[in-house]
């Protein structure tokens, strides 16, 4: 099995396989293969748009947690330029799995912040798996901070599967470290555009979340758990997870249906990792205009609209 | 019966002594097994005389037994759950709600009442475990934000009993975004200089601890009080190895600089209110 392809992917995984076969074979063969392998080409269009248009809650979180997917670092090289990471909380220690800096949005200053996941095996541990302490909830309350003192808007990506937990991560006081950014996120004097790029994972991913504007990339998921963990509560076993996403409606379409999300940045066919570069253009696109936009705001009537914001989350009834 | 009596019955018979207590007139006191009567555990605000053990206690007691006896003002009480996922998981998110009413009596897992704490008008806010894990979904969110509403209109303090292991599943992702709502409610609290005390109690984790309950300007805990982040077991399986002795209990978070103080339920009226006072500037409550 093709590690690049996901267990629903394996019918396009076995065309693309043949056509990698046919085009080998082509340098010798007399007759012209040609033909045949664009048409199995097309064959192979038309079966990934059908498979990702009937795609379920559960499909859609492996795409999210896809692991050729762009992270964080991927679309700070792609979309911004003169980007300087800046390190540690100044209290403890560096997170690695938050990563955030200075850099340029189309020549404009921000700070950008983002949950960043490992390639490899040896970058996967580096990085605890996108899965941050206390020190990476702080030094990113850090970086906000110093973007307030100058200026910056400040631009997050959201990328985990939740926040560590850890013996380490409850001794130095994780639940401290989150519900802080939630307080100063809700009144930072900086315009703050949040964007879920793969995986929303609870509180974890939260704490960098609290914005002005919410985009989600079109196969990112976000929720207040995990369908393994939903699942594992409430239906007593993890296999139900497919029900359990089902449930929780964590995709970007079904959140927009209930106003949490802004925008929706649309993918190409088969999801980010399949063409990075379309991807990042759409995206770059939507954050310049929806920057422009933010910072055409007053400062008072930028935090009004946030609190305001804030404030109408929720369904409930009665008065 | 023992061997010998079956073959020599005696010729002595005596009733059988039928129970003549009523159900749940005694308890035993789950941490040192000492038979409590009913009476004085709740005269003790259900803390064991015996052990210092501190019970679970209802949201609405807990208030009662916390405030001036006197005229409360409910707030947010019309404020009533929904069901906009329609979410439905072994049971129907609608029956789970209508069966924690039946239980409790609460329309939802918090309480919130204004009145006075040695003669000082409050507002407190408390947690009904017994309501679905006291888990903060939509009404929990917007109950807490009308209590801080309140206490910044009026210029009172708010105080917080938190019981509660996380955010509410069945509401998904409404959920998770009342914990910037109401930790966006206490920044306005804070940036109009009035006191929030959060008192953590048995128990709070996940989405309500790492929100508002971390927040407090002091932050207070019951003793023994399981707080954290992540529960036990999750932790457990994460790093697969023998949590250290005492681990995310008050005393240990105490020590690793988390919290303030812990304060024993007896004499909590006692200490918020004094530090209550303290912090605004008031004079000293007179012995009452």
């Amino acid at each position: 099995m093709d590690l690049n392809f996901l267990d629903f992917e394996q019918p396009i995984a076995e065309l693309e396989a043949k056509i990698d076969e046919l085009k080998f074979l082509g340098s010798d063969a007399e007759i012209n293969i040609g033909e045949e392998i664009m048409r199995l080409k097309a064959k192979s269009k038309t079966l990934t748009t059908s498979i990702f248009s009937n795609l379920t809650p559960w499909q859609i979180t492996q795409v999210a947690r896809h692991p050729q997917r762009p992270y964080t670092l991927d679309y700070i090289g792609q979309i911004f330029t003169d980007f300087q990471e800046l390190h540690g909380d100044r209290m403890y220690g560096d997170d690695m799995a938050i990563v955030g800096g200075v850099a340029r949005l189309d020549d404009k200053p921000v700070m950008i912040i983002g949950h960043q996941k490992g390639r490899d095996t040896k970058e996967r541990v580096r990085r605890n798996y996108g899965m941050p302490k206390p020190e990476g909830y702080r030094k990113a309350l850090r970086l906000m901070q110093l973007a307030e003192r100058f200026r910056l808007p400040l631009i997050t990506l959201i990328d985990t599967p939740g926040a560590y937990p850890g013996v380490g991560s409850e001794e130095r006081g994780q639940s401290e470290a989150i519900a802080r950014n939630l307080f100063e996120m809700s009144r930072l004097e900086i315009p703050i555009i949040s964007t879920v790029i793969g995986e929303g994972g609870s509180g974890g991913a939260l704490a960098i979340g609290v914005c002005d504007r919410l985009l989600m990339l079109q196969y990112a998921v976000y929720s207040v758990i995990s369908p393994e963990g939903c699942a594992s509560i409430l239906w007593r076993s993890a296999d139900k997870k497919e029900l359990a996403a089902e449930a929780m409606g964590l995709t970007a379409e079904r959140l927009d249906q209930f106003g949490l999300v802004d925008e929706i940045v649309r993918e190409p066919l088969g999801g980010a990792h399949r063409e990075p570069t379309l991807v990042t253009e759409t995206f770059k696109e939507a954050l310049v205009r929806n920057l422009a936009d933010l910072q055409a705001l007053p400062v008072e009537r930028l935090l009004e609209a946030r609190m305001l914001r804030l404030k109408n989350f929720g369904v409930y009834s009665g008065n | 019966m023992s061997w010998f009596e079956k073959i020599m019955p005696s010729r002595i018979t005596t009733e059988k002594r039928s129970r003549s207590v009523p159900e749940g007139l005694w308890m035993k006191c789950p941490a040192c097994d000492a038979v409590l009567y009913r009476a004085e555990l709740e005269r003790n605000i259900h803390v064991c005389p015996k052990c210092g053990h501190h019970m679970r206690i209802g949201a609405r007691e807990r208030l009662a037994r916390f405030l001036d006896p006197g005229a409360t003002e409910e707030i947010g009480a019309g404020v009533e759950p929904e069901d906009p996922l329609k979410f439905r998981d072994t049971k129907r998110y609608r029956e789970r709600l209508l069966q924690a009413q039946k239980v409790t009596g609460e329309k939802d897992a918090l309480v919130v009442l204004a009145g006075t704490l040695k003669g000082l008008e409050i507002v407190a806010a408390a947690f009904e475990f017994k309501f679905m894990g006291g888990s903060m979904g939509s009404v929990v969110g917007e109950r807490f934000v009308r209590a801080v509403e309140h206490a910044i209109q009026h210029r009172k303090p708010l105080v917080c009993f938190t019981a509660s292991g996380g955010a509410r599943m069945q509401e998904a992702l409404l959920s998770l975004m009342q914990m910037a709502k109401t930790s966006a409610a206490l920044a306005r609290l804070s940036a109009a200089r009035l006191p929030f005390l959060s008192v953590m109690t048995d128990p709070t984790t996940g989405g309500v601890s790492a929100s508002l309950a971390m927040l407090g300007d002091v932050n207070i805990a019951e003793p023994q009080a399981l707080i954290g982040f992540a529960g036990p077991r999750v932790i457990q399986q994460t790093v697969r190895e023998t949590l250290p002795e005492g681990f995310q209990r008050s005393e240990f978070l105490l020590e690793h600089g988390v919290l303030d103080m812990i304060i024993d339920r007896r004499d909590q009226r006692d200490r918020l209110g004094a530090l209550l006072r303290l912090l605004m500037s008031r004079p000293a409550a007179t012995a009452d």
